[in-house]
C-alpha cells in the first residue's frame, strides 16, 4: 500500500502509523452530556466495510498527521489531505 | 415437540467407532453419510445463530446439548467455517492475567479437554504446551505476575529459567542475538487443535441434535418490530426468530449497522503462515518476548506461524508486505534455523479488534439481539467456551459466569478487561 | 545407465558437472537443472509419497513439481522439500532423497498402502479418540513422526540475505513469448522495465519446443531479444527471480536466487535478496502449466507431463525413457508423439480420449508411423518402482502394452496466481478449457498463456496488446517493432478429468496422495465446496500447491455436484505464488542486527568498566558497575546506593525521551496534554507533568521545563518517547492545530547524566566553576543554561534519588568527554558512576512510579496521583478520568510492602491475598509490581497495586508467589521509604 504524502510524495506503507476514524470529532469537554459524548468518541466506530475516511501519521517522514480516504474492501486509496487542514 | 420435528434427521447419523470405521474400510467407504445435514431454511426459528464459525456452531451445540432447545438455525453467508476458524494459528492456551479473561479461558481449556468425547470427532486437540519466552527482567516480572494469577486460579503455569528453556526447545536463540531469550513463561496445558476439524466436529455434532446448518444464507437485514428484533432477511429469504444471536467475528460491525448499532470494534487483518512440511522440529508452541511472533508445528509437519496484524481497518482478508517482514524477521531473530524453510501459503483473516483486546458477550440495546463478537486475535483458542457461555446468554438470558465480565457496558463504564493496557487504541492490542 | 546426450537449446553437453543422489556418484551438463541431469542418468524413482510412501520420480520440469522433492546440501545447508525441476545443477551437489525408511529402494513405511482401504480422507478426524488419553500419547506423535516430508538441519541458516527495493513504470512477470515481446516493446519506448524469470535462462517454453520463429529454432529469437535489453540502461533483468506475491498498490515482492546454483555463496555474497518492486504497470506473462489425467497409477514413476517430456528432450536433450507413450485429451499431446518421433525416440501408441481429432494431426501421426488410438483411454499404469506397461482401452478392448513412460496431456491450467492475489476471481472458460485471471486492479494486465493464450502466435499478440495498452496509459511512444510469425497453431483441449474404470488408484494429488475416491468421500460427506474439499481432503495443499492437478479434484467434485468447474469455481491463490525461504525476507534482520541498537554517551566508557547492559527498549543501560572483590551484583548495587546517599553518585540518564515544545502557545498546549497546568510555569523552572490518554488512564509522566518564554522542555519516560512525540503532534494537528506550536524530538541531540547525592553540589562547582549552584540561585525544580568548556548545556535541579540532585545536559557529541569527568570528579569526592539498578532502587526507595506501575491500566488516583489533576482547565483523559469506576476505592492502588519479618523478598509478580485466607483467585486483591532490597533501611522493600491500598496502611497482607513457592507476610505501608518528608533534595 502506498500513501501519497502532500509533503513527500508516494510512500510506501511501512513509513506510516495509523490511527483509525478521521470522522470522530471531540466532544466539548464542558457540555451536559460530555461523559456520554466522550465514551461514544473514545470507544465506538462505524468500522464500514467500504470507504473510510481515516488518520495516518507519516512517522517515518515529515511527522504529518494526514486524513486519507481509504476503502476498506479493496484498500483503494483516494484523497490524502494534512488533518490540519481537515478541520470542521 | 421441537425434538421430534428433528428426531428422523438425527437418526441418520453415523457414529464414529472402531466398528464403523472397519466396516466403511471394508465397504469401500460408501456408507458414510453427509457429516451434518445441508438443511434449507425454515420460517421461524426459537434462536436464530448468524455465523456458521466456530463460535456460531458451538453456541447452536451447546444450546442443544446444554439446554435442550434444538430449533436453531446457524446461518452462513459462504461455507462452513469460511471465517476465522478456517484462518488462524490454532493455538489454544489459558494463560491470561486479567481477572475478567482467565476464567473464561480455563473454562475453554476444559472444553477442549473434552471436546472429542462431546462432539465423538477428533479435533486433533493436542497440548503440547505453550511457551511465552521472556527476555528481560520487566518482561519475566510481568510473566510471574500472570503465571501467579493463573495458578491461583488452579491454572498450570511455570516460570522457566533460560536453562529450562533450552532444555525444551535447543533451537533459540540464547546468544548471538539482539534480544536473548532469558526465560519463558510455559502452559504445558496449552498447545493446538485442528482449525477446520472442530467447526466441522461442532457442525456434525450439531446437526446430529437437531440443528439447522444453512450455508449460503447472508443475513441482509433484521426484522424490528417495535424495538425488539422479530428475525432477519436473508439472501434465502426472511426467517423469523425468538432470538436472534449474531457470532460474526470479522464483520460485526457490518452486520450491526443493519441494526443501527455502533460498537467498540475496528475491523483488522491479521496474516498467518505456513510452511512446507518438515519432519519434526517445534515440539510446543512458542511465542517471541521481543517481537510479535508466535509458531507450532501441525500434525503434518507444516510450521504455522504469524505475528501482528497490519493495522489498518480492512475487510479484505489480504495484507502487506511489512507485516510479512516483520513476521519472517521476529521469526529469524527467535530461531535461526528456520532460514532455509520455505512459507508454503500465507492468509489472511480480520478481526474484531475491540477497544481493549478483550471479547463481548451481551446483550444488545435492542431487544432480541444478542452479541459475540470482539475477539481480536484470541477467538479460535475461546471457541467452546465462546459457544458455552452464548448459549447460555441466549438460553437464559443471564451471564455465564465465567464469562460476566464481557459486558458491552464496559467501555462506557471504564471497566475494562485491557491485558496489554494498550487502551482505547484497537490495532495495540 | 547414463543415456546418449542429446544437443538441447540449454545446455552446453561439453561442459561437464559432477553430482551426488542418495550417495550415486553422477555426471550432468552445463544447464541442466537436477531433475534433467537425475533423468539423462536413468534416474526413474526419486522420492517417497508422504502417506502412502508410494515410489515416485520426475512429473514435471518447472516449480509445480510434486514428486521430485531433495533434501539439497548437507549440515546447517540442508534444505528439505527442494524441487530437482527448479535446481540448478552445479559442480559437487549433493542431493538425498526424502521420506523414506530406511532407503529409496526399500521404504519400510509402504506398509501404510496395506491399511490403505482405512486411510481415506478424513480419516484422522473419526478415530484415535479411544481410549481418551492415547491420542497426545501415543497416537499423534506417531502420525507426526511419519509426517512432513524433509528434514530441517535444526542449526541457524549460515547464509545471509538482503533486501532492495526497486521502482518502475512496468514490471513484467514471466520471460516466455509474452513477456519477451511485451518487455523488448516498453524497453524501446524508452520506459523503465523490470522483467523477472524464475527461471535461469529466458525464454520459458520457446526453450522447450519445436516451434519456429521467423522460420528459425525459437530459441534464438528469445537470445536475440534478451541480448537487446541487456543492452538497454532503462531494463533491469532479474533472472532466478521468482514474483511471489502481488501487493496493494503496484507492489510485488520477489525473490532472487543469487547463489542457489553455486555449491556455496562466495564470501560476501548474499545467498538470496529480496526485492521489493514497485510499478506503475505490471504485466503478468507467467505461462501455463499442464494438468495430468486422474487414470490409475497415474503415479508410477515414468509417468510425466507430456510438455515435461518436450522440455527435457529439447532443452536439456534428455529423452525421458527410450519408449515413451502418449496419453492425451488434447493437441499438445500430439505434439508430444510428433517431437519424439522426430528425435528418433519409439512411441509404444499416442492414445487420444477424443474421438474427434483434427484430421491433419491423424494424418501427421500416421505418416511417422505412430499407433495412433483415438477416443481411447490408458485406465491403468504398472510397475510400482517404475513404469513397465499401461492398459489401454479402446473400442477393440482392454490390452496392456509395455512402455516405460507416458507422457500425459488433460490440457492446460492459466499459471494466474498472481492475479488473484489482491482479489481477483478466476473465471472458468469453455473456449480455453481453463480458470482464467478474473477482473485485476487497471494497472496489472494478464497476458500470453496466462491469460489464456496458449498458442505461440496468440501469446505473442497477447503480449503485444499488453504492452501498448501500457504505453498509452504512461503516454510513451509506441517504438518500431516487427510482430514475430511464429509457426505455432493454438491447442484444442476436450478436458478429461477422470478416466472411469481404472481399477488402480487415481490420483488428484501426488504429493498428499489424494486419490479420486477421496473426492468421492468428501462428496458423500457434504464436503462439497471448493474449499471444504480442499481443506478435508488436503488437495492442492503439497508444496507444489496442487498447480498441475488440484483442477482433477476440483472438476471431478464438480461433475459430482452436477454444476461444473464454473459452478463449482476453484480456490483463490494467495502468496506466495511459489515457496519461499523465511530468511530472504528477513533478510540481514536477525542475529543482533535484528533491531537497532541505541548506545548512550556512557557507554563505551561503561563497557570498558565490563558493566552488563539491560535492554531499555531498543537502549542499551548499563546496569552497575562491579568492584574487584564484588562477587554478586547486590553487592555492586548496595554499594552504588549507599554511595550516592553517603557521598555522590552520577549516572547516564540519556534514554529519557526529550521533547522540544516551542511557539507562542507552548504552555497553552501543554495545559491540554497534562492533567496539571504549564503555562503558570516560570521560565527557569520544572514541574512533574502527568499525561492520560483520552480514556483516563495514565499513558506517561516526566517533567517539562520552561527554558524560555516560548521554549519549553518535556521529558518522557524510554519506552513512551515515541509513542508521546506522536501523541503531542496529533493533539497539534488534529486537535488544535491553531495553537502557534512547534515540537521536535531532541532525545538523540542531548546526552544528560544525574548528578546525585550530599556531595552533588560540590562536585558541580568543580565542573562549573562560574555557575551559581545554591539554593537560592538555583532551587529544586529550577533549570538554567549553562556553558561548560565552551559549550553551551543545561542544568535541572531534578531529582530521581531523592538526594540533592541535578541533571546536567550537553549536546550528545560532548557527552563521553563529559561524562568521564564527571566520574572522575564523583571519584575524587568519594563517589562513583552508578548504573540502572541503582537507579531502580533509589526510585522505589522514594516510591516513584515506573514502567510496571505505568502499565496502561493503572489512573492518576490508583498511582496516588490523583491531586494533579487540574480542575480548572480541559485536557487529555479529562472527562473520562472523572468516570466513578476510575475512582472506585477499591480499585488495586498504590501501597509500599515491607517484609513482616525484615527478611523475606517479595518478589515482583506476587500477588497479595489476605492474611489467613487459603491463596486462591477469589481472595485475590493485587500483586507487587516493583521490589527490590533497600540498602539504606537494610531491608527488603516493594511496591505493590492492592485493592483499596492506601486505606489498609499498618495492615498485613501475604505474599504469594505460587510459581516460586514463595509465601510471605508484609506490612502495607505508604509507599515513600526513604525520607518521607522530603529534605533531603532542598539540600
Amino acid at each position: 500500500m502506498r500513501l501519497t504524502c502532500p509533503f513527500c510524495g508516494p510512500r510506501d506503507l511501512r513509513e506510516f502509523t495509523y490511527r483509525g476514524d478521521a470522522t470522530l470529532r471531540r466532544p466539548d469537554p464542558d457540555a451536559a452530556n460530555a461523559a456520554s459524548a466522550f465514551a461514544d468518541y473514545v470507544y465506538l466506530r462505524a468500522n464500514p466495510r467500504g470507504p473510510h475516511r481515516e488518520h495516518w501519521y507519516h512517522a517515518a517522514g515529515c511527522r504529518a498527521w494526514l486524513v486519507v480516504e481509504r476503502d476498506t474492501a479493496t484498500h483503494a486509496i483516494g484523497r490524502v489531505a494534512l488533518a490540519r487542514n481537515d478541520q470542521p | 415437540m421441537l425434538a421430534l420435528a428433528s428426531g428422523n434427521a438425527a437418526g441418520s447419523r453415523m457414529r464414529y467407532s472402531l466398528f464403523s470405521l472397519l466396516r466403511e474400510a471394508l465397504n469401500g467407504q460408501a456408507g458414510w453419510p453427509a457429516a451434518w445435514r445441508d438443511a434449507l431454511p425454515r420460517a421461524h426459528y426459537d434462536i436464530v445463530v448468524i455465523g456458521g464459525g466456530g463460535h456460531g456452531l458451538s453456541t447452536a451445540f451447546y444450546l442443544a446439548q446444554e439446554h435442550g432447545i434444538t430449533n436453531v438455525a446457524v446461518l452462513e453467508k459462504g461455507w462452513l467455517g469460511s471465517g476465522n476458524i478456517g484462518r488462524n494459528t490454532t493455538i489454544i492456551r489459558s494463560n491470561y492475567g486479567e481477572p475478567g479473561n482467565t476464567p473464561f479461558y480455563e473454562h475453554s481449556m476444559q472444553l477442549w479437554e473434552g471436546l472429542e468425547q462431546a462432539l465423538n470427532y477428533n479435533a486433533m486437540v493436542s497440548q503440547r504446551g505453550v511457551l511465552n519466552l521472556y527476555h528481560t527482567d520487566g518482561q519475566r516480572d510481568a510473566y510471574a505476575r500472570r503465571g501467579n494469577a493463573m495458578r491461583l486460579h488452579g491454572i498450570d503455569a511455570e516460570l522457566l529459567d533460560r536453562a529450562r528453556v533450552q532444555e525444551l526447545c535447543p533451537f533459540l536463540a540464547f546468544e548471538d542475538a539482539r534480544f536473548p531469550v532469558a526465560g519463558g513463561l510455559l502452559q504445558r496445558r496449552g498447545g493446538t487443535a485442528r482449525h477446520d476439524a472442530v467447526a466441522w466436529g461442532y457442525a456434525r455434532a450439531a446437526s446430529t441434535l437437531g440443528v439447522d446448518i444453512i450455508q449460503n444464507c447472508e443475513v441482509t437485514g433484521f426484522d424490528i418490530v417495535q424495538g425488539r428484533v422479530r428475525g432477519v432477511q436473508t439472501t434465502r429469504g426472511p426467517i423469523a426468530a425468538g432470538k436472534v444471536g449474531m457470532a460474526v467475528a470479522g464483520n460485526t460491525s457490518h452486520v450491526a449497522a443493519m441494526a443501527d448499532l455502533r460498537l467498540p470494534i475496528e475491523s483488522h487483518v491479521l496474516q498467518a503462515f505456513v510452511s512446507e512440511g518438515i519432519k519434526p522440529v517445534i515440539p510446543n508452541v512458542v511465542t517471541f518476548g521481543a517481537g510479535h511472533f508466535y509458531i507450532s508445528q501441525s500434525d503434518k509437519g507444516g510450521l504455522v506461524f504469524g505475528g501482528d496484524i497490519d493495522g489498518y481497518n480492512s475487510y479484505a482478508q489480504r495484507g502487506n508486505l511489512p507485516t510479512v517482514e516483520d513476521v519472517c524477521e521476529s521469526g529469524m531473530a527467535m530461531m535461526p534455523m528456520l532460514g532455509r524453510l520455505r512459507i508454503l501459503r500465507s492468509w489472511g483473516g480480520i478481526m474484531d479488534m475491540s477497544m481493549d483486546g478483550s471479547p463481548i458477550i451481551d446483550r444488545t440495546p435492542l431487544e432480541g439481539l444478542y452479541l459475540n463478537a470482539g475477539w481480536c486475535y484470541g477467538g479460535f483458542k475461546a471457541t467452546p467456551a465462546s459457544g458455552w457461555c452464548f448459549a447460555h446468554l441466549l438460553a437464559t438470558d443471564r451471564s455465564h459466569p465465567v464469562a460476566s465480565a464481557y459486558r458491552l457496558d464496559r467501555f462506557a463504564t471504564g471497566l475494562v478487561i485491557d491485558e496489554k493496557g494498550a487502551g482505547a487504541q484497537p490495532n495495540l492490542h | 545407465m547414463p543415456r546418449q546426450r542429446r544437443p538441447g537449446t540449454g545446455i552446453d553437453p561439453a561442459q561437464k558437472l559432477d553430482f551426488q543422489f542418495d550417495g550415486l556418484p553422477l555426471q550432468g551438463v552445463a544447464g541442466d537443472t537436477l531433475a534433467a541431469a537425475l533423468l539423462a542418468n536413468g534416474v526413474r524413482v526419486v522420492g517417497r509419497s508422504f502417506k502412502y510412501h508410494r515410489a515416485r520420480g520426475i512429473v514435471t520440469a518447472g516449480p509445480e513439481e510434486p514428486n521430485a522433492l531433495v533434501e539439497l546440501r548437507e549440515g546447517a545447508r540442508l534444505e528439505p522439500n527442494t524441487k530437482a525441476t527448479t535446481v540448478e545443477l552445479f559442480d559437487g551437489l549433493s542431493a538425498r532423497s526424502q521420506n523414506r525408511w530406511p532407503s529409496l529402494g526399500l521404504d519400510l513405511m509402504a506398509v501404510n498402502q496395506l491399511a490403505s482401504p482405512l486411510l481415506a480422507a478424513g480419516f484422522y478426524y473419526k478415530t484415535f479418540m479411544w481410549p481418551r488419553h492415547f491420542w497426545e500419547k501415543l497416537y499423534e506423535p506417531a502420525i507426526r513422526r511419519a509426517a512432513g516430508l524433509g528434514r530441517a538441519s535444526g542449526l541457524p541458516d549460515p547464509d545471509s540475505y538482503e533486501k532492495c527495493y526497486a521502482h518502475a513504470d512496468l514490471l513484467v512477470v514471466g520471460a516466455g513469448p509474452a513477456g519477451l515481446i511485451a518487455a523488448l516493446l516498453a524497453a524501446r519506448s524508452g520506459a523503465r522495465v523490470i522483467l523477472a524469470e524464475e527461471d535461469f535462462l529466458l525464454g520459458g517454453r520457446l526453450l522447450a519446443e519445436a516451434f519456429l520463429i521467423d522460420d528459425a529454432p525459437a530459441h534464438l529469437w528469445a537470445r536475440r531479444v534478451e541480448a537487446e535489453l541487456e543492452t538497454l540502461p532503462n531494463v533491469r533483468i532479474l533472472k532466478r527471480t521468482a514474483v511471489f506475491g502481488a501487493y496493494d498498490d503496484g507492489t510485488f515482492g520477489a525473490i532472487e536466487k543469487v547463489a542457489d546454483h553455486l555449491p556455496e555463496p562466495e564470501p560476501g555474497q548474499v545467498r538470496q535478496r529480496y526485492w521489493q518492486i514497485v510499478a506503475a504497470r505490471a504485466v503478468l506473462a507467467t505461462g501455463g502449466i499442464e494438468r495430468g489425467i486422474a487414470f490409475g497409477g497415474n503415479d508410477r514413476p515414468g509417468v510425466m507431463l507430456a510438455s515435461a517430456v518436450r522440455t527435457y528432450l529439447h532443452r536439456f536433450g534428455v529423452a525421458a525413457a527410450s519408449r515413451i507413450a502418449v496419453f492425451t485429451s488434447s493437441d499438445d499431446g500430439w505434439k508430444t508423439a510428433f517431437d519424439l518421433a522426430a528425435a528418433g525416440i519409439e512411441v509404444p501408441f499416442l492414445a487420444d480420449a477424443r474421438a474427434d481429432v483434427a484430421a491433419d494431426l491423424v494424418e501427421r501421426g500416421r505418416r511417422l508411423g505412430l499407433r495412433v488410438e483415438l477416443g481411447a483411454r490408458v485406465e491403468d499404469a504398472t510397475g510400482a518402482t517404475g513404469l513397465n506397461g499401461a492398459y489401454l482401452r479402446s473400442a477393440r478392448g482392454t490390452t496392456w502394452l509395455p512402455i516405460e513412460a507416458l507422457a500425459v496431456s488433460g490440457g492446460w491450467n492459466s499459471n494466474l496466481g498472481l492475479s488473484t492475489h489482491l482479489g481477483g476471481k478466476p473465471e472458468w472458460s469453455e473456449t480455453a478449457a481453463a480458470f482464467l485471471p478474473g477482473k485485476t486492479p487497471s494497472w496489472m494486465r494478464v497476458a500470453g498463456a496466462a491469460a489464456g493464450a496458449f498458442g505461440l502466435g496468440e501469446a505473442f499478440r497477447g503480449g503485444v496488446e499488453a504492452a501498448l495498452a501500457v504505453l498509452g496509459e504512461l503516454e510513451r511512444r509506441v517504438p518500431a517493432f516487427d510482430m514475430p510469425i511464429a509457426s505455432d497453431d493454438p491447442a484444442r483441449t476436450t478436458p478429461l478429468w477422470r478416466v472411469e474404470g481404472a481399477s488402480g488408484k487415481a490420483f488428484v494429488d501426488l504429493q498428499h496422495d489424494v486419490t479420486v475416491k477421496d473426492v468421492e468421500l468428501a462428496h458423500r460427506e457434504g464436503f462439497k465446496a471448493v474449499e471444504h474439499l480442499k481443506r478435508y481432503t488436503t488437495l492442492g495443499m503439497a508444496t507444489d500447491q496442487g498447480k498441475s492437478m488440484a483442477i482433477l479434484g476440483q472438476a471431478i467434485m464438480a461433475d459430482l455436484e452436477k454444476v461444473g468447474p464454473a459452478g463449482l469455481g476453484t480456490t483463490r491463490a494467495r502468496p506466495p505464488q511459489v515457496p519461499v525461504a523465511i530468511g530472504a525476507l528477513a533478510g540481514r534482520h536477525r542475529g543482533r542486527q535484528f533491531r537497532p541498537t541505541r548506545l548512550t554517551a556512557s557507554h563505551d566508557w561503561a563497557a570498558a568498566a565490563a558493566a552488563p547492559f539491560m535492554d531499555a527498549g531498543l537502549w542499551k543501560r548499563a546496569q552497575y558497575f562491579a568492584r574487584p572483590g564484588e562477587t554478586n551484583w547486590r553487592q555492586a548495587v548496595d554499594r552504588e546506593v549507599l554511595t550516592v546517599r553517603a557521598h555522590v553518585g552520577v549516572a547516564d540518564v540519556s534514554t529519557l525521551g526529550k521533547i522540544a515544545v516551542l511557539g507562542p502557545d507552548a504552555g497553552i498546549f501543554l495545559d491540554k496534554v497534562y492533567v496539571n497546568g504549564f503555562s503558570g510555569l516560570a521560565v527557569g523552572k520544572v514541574r512533574y507533568g502527568l499525561m492520560l490518554r483520552e480514556d483516563g488512564f495514565v499513558m506517561d509522566d516526566g517533567t517539562a521545563a520552561r527554558l524560555g518564554d516560548t521554549d519549553y522542555l518535556v521529558s518522557t519516560t524510554t519506552a513512551n518517547a515515541a509513542n508521546v512525540m506522536m501523541h503531542l503532534e496529533y493533539c497539534h494537528q488534529v486537535l488544535w492545530p491553531q495553537l502557534d506550536v512547534r515540537m521536535a524530538s531532541v532525545t538523540e541531540q542531548w546526552a544528560q547524566f544525574a548528578v546525585a547525592g550530599p556531595k552533588a553540589r560540590a562536585l558541580l562547582s568543580g565542573i562549573l566553576p562560574s555557575t551559581p549552584l545554591e539554593n537560592g540561585d538555583l532551587p529544586h525544580m529550577g533549570c538554567r543554561p549553562i556553558e561548560i568548556g565552551g559549550v553551551r548545556g543545561r542544568l535541572f535541579r531534578l531529582s530521581f534519588s531523592g538526594e540533592l540532585a541535578f541533571e546536567l545536559a550537553v549536546p550528545a557529541r560532548f557527552g563521553a568527554a563529559l561524562w568521564r569527568s564527571l566520574v572522575h570528579a564523583a571519584e575524587t569526592l568519594g563517589g562513583s558512576a552508578y548504573g540502572s539498578e541503582a537507579l531502580g532502587v533509589m526510585r522505589i526507595e522514594k516510591g516513584h512510579v515506573g514502567g510496571a506501575e505505568l502499565n496502561g491500566r493503572t489512573t492518576a488516583f490508583d498511582l496516588g496521583l490523583g491531586r494533579l489533576l487540574s480542575r480548572k482547565k480541559d485536557f487529555i483523559g479529562r472527562v473520562m478520568a472523572a468516570r466513578p469506576a476510575l475512582n472506585d476505592l477499591h480499585r488495586m492502588r498504590l501501597v509500599g510492602l515491607v517484609p513482616l519479618d525484615g527478611r523475606a523478598k517479595l518478589p515482583v509478580g506476587a500477588h497479595l491475598v489476605p492474611e489467613g485466607e487459603r491463596p486462591a483467585a477469589s481472595v485475590d486483591q493485587g500483586y507487587v509490581t516493583s521490589a527490590a532490597y533497600s540498602p539504606t533501611l537494610g531491608h527488603p522493600i516493594a511496591l505493590a497495586l492492592l485493592s483499596g491500598g492506601p486505606e489498609r496502611l499498618g495492615q498485613t497482607i501475604r505474599v504469594v508467589d505460587p510459581l516460586r513457592d514463595g509465601d510471605a507476610l508484609a506490612r502495607i505501608v505508604a509507599p515513600v521509604f526513604v525520607d518521607p518528608e522530603g529534605s533531603r533534595v532542598l539540600a
